[in-house]
């Protein structure tokens, strides 16, 4: 299975990272704004299944991939061919 | 008898021989121990040092918080004896679940490197137990994530507990909320603080605000006895 986990910074918290960014590209003249920098990991999960690979993964979230105080995240799952 | 203090390295620890050599001008014996250990040596406290363990990759602290010493010190720590973590040690320890909150990047993204003074907040931590509320200290920082964060309802209990050990007393140099610089648990036998104590215990070298948190816990190494809040 190959899975991708998105990490957000939680809404409300503070994201300076966005902010320097956004203001970055403001200065570029791009008129955008709300912007927020996340971590996107991607892996290969040994498992027979689809529900079984997001529950290993719901797993890895909260023991290492994420800290809850300050993020949240989006698991996706795709079977790969073979 | 002399005051044993262990100091654990990290893999890309990096003040771990100045905390060494600061508990020995102190007139600690200070024991190195590397994190592969899976037991701690018969110390009365353990200091985690300042550094980038594990390359800081994912979080600060994130992965060394799952090295076989920090099991041991989780346990040391459990049984109520005294720990101490600087700068990368706090992050350790705020992601092992054993300090409340989270360090996060300055707000500034900038490195802060510079001397701070940071208030007593309390006096009634073995890591304060020779200062008095109220006292300023002048110790070092250098940190690209030390903001300190906890959200309202975290901060509300950190805050009421008196948990808040050391604040910024003079401009606050990463954004940490409500200016602080060290906490410690419910318990208070495990404190983590941003600016390094280690740094500063030597007036040839600059300020010496660190004697007084390293002289407290040597005097608490020494008395070998769980700390009861």
């Amino acid at each position: 299975m190959r899975a991708t986990v998105l990490v957000r910074p939680k809404p409300g918290i503070l994201d300076p990272q966005g902010e320097a960014v956004e203001s970055s590209l403001r200065h570029l003249g791009f008129a955008v704004s709300g912007a927020r920098v996340g971590r996107l990991v991607e892996l290969d999960v040994d498992a027979p299944d689809a529900d079984r690979a997001r529950a290993e993964l719901e797993r890895m979230c909260e023991q290492l991939l994420t800290n809850p105080l300050i993020e949240s995240y989006e698991i996706s799952v795709k079977e790969v061919g073979g | 008898m002399t005051a044993r203090v262990a100091v654990v390295t990290f893999p890309g620890s990096n003040d771990d021989r100045d905390a060494l050599q600061a508990l020995a001008l102190l007139g600690a014996e200070p024991v190195p121990v590397w994190h592969e250990e899976e037991r701690l040596p018969d110390v009365g406290a353990v200091v985690l040092p300042g550094g980038f363990s594990y390359g800081d990759y994912l979080r600060c602290g994130a992965i060394a918080r799952f090295s076989p010493a920090m099991r041991a010190v989780s346990e040391f720590a459990a049984a109520r004896r005294p720990v101490l973590g600087i700068c990368n040690g706090f992050q350790v320890l705020c992601e092992a679940g054993l300090l409340p909150g989270v360090l996060r990047r300055n707000a500034s993204l900038e490195f802060a490197c510079a001397d701070v003074d940071v208030r007593v907040e309390q006096a009634d931590t073995p890591f304060t137990e020779s200062c008095a509320p109220g006292d300023v200290l002048t110790i070092p920082i250098k940190h690209g994530e030390g903001a300190w964060f906890a959200d309202g309802e975290l901060l509300d209990t950190v805050e009421r507990g008196g948990q808040v050990v050391l604040r910024y007393a003079a401009g606050n140099p990463n954004g940490s909320v409500n200016d602080v610089a060290a906490v410690v648990n419910e318990r208070r036998n495990v404190m983590g603080l941003m600016p390094h104590p280690e740094h500063a215990v030597d007036p040839l070298l600059g300020p010496t605000g660190g004697l007084p948190i390293l002289e407290s816990l040597i005097a608490a190494a020494g008395a070998r006895t769980p700390v009861l809040a």
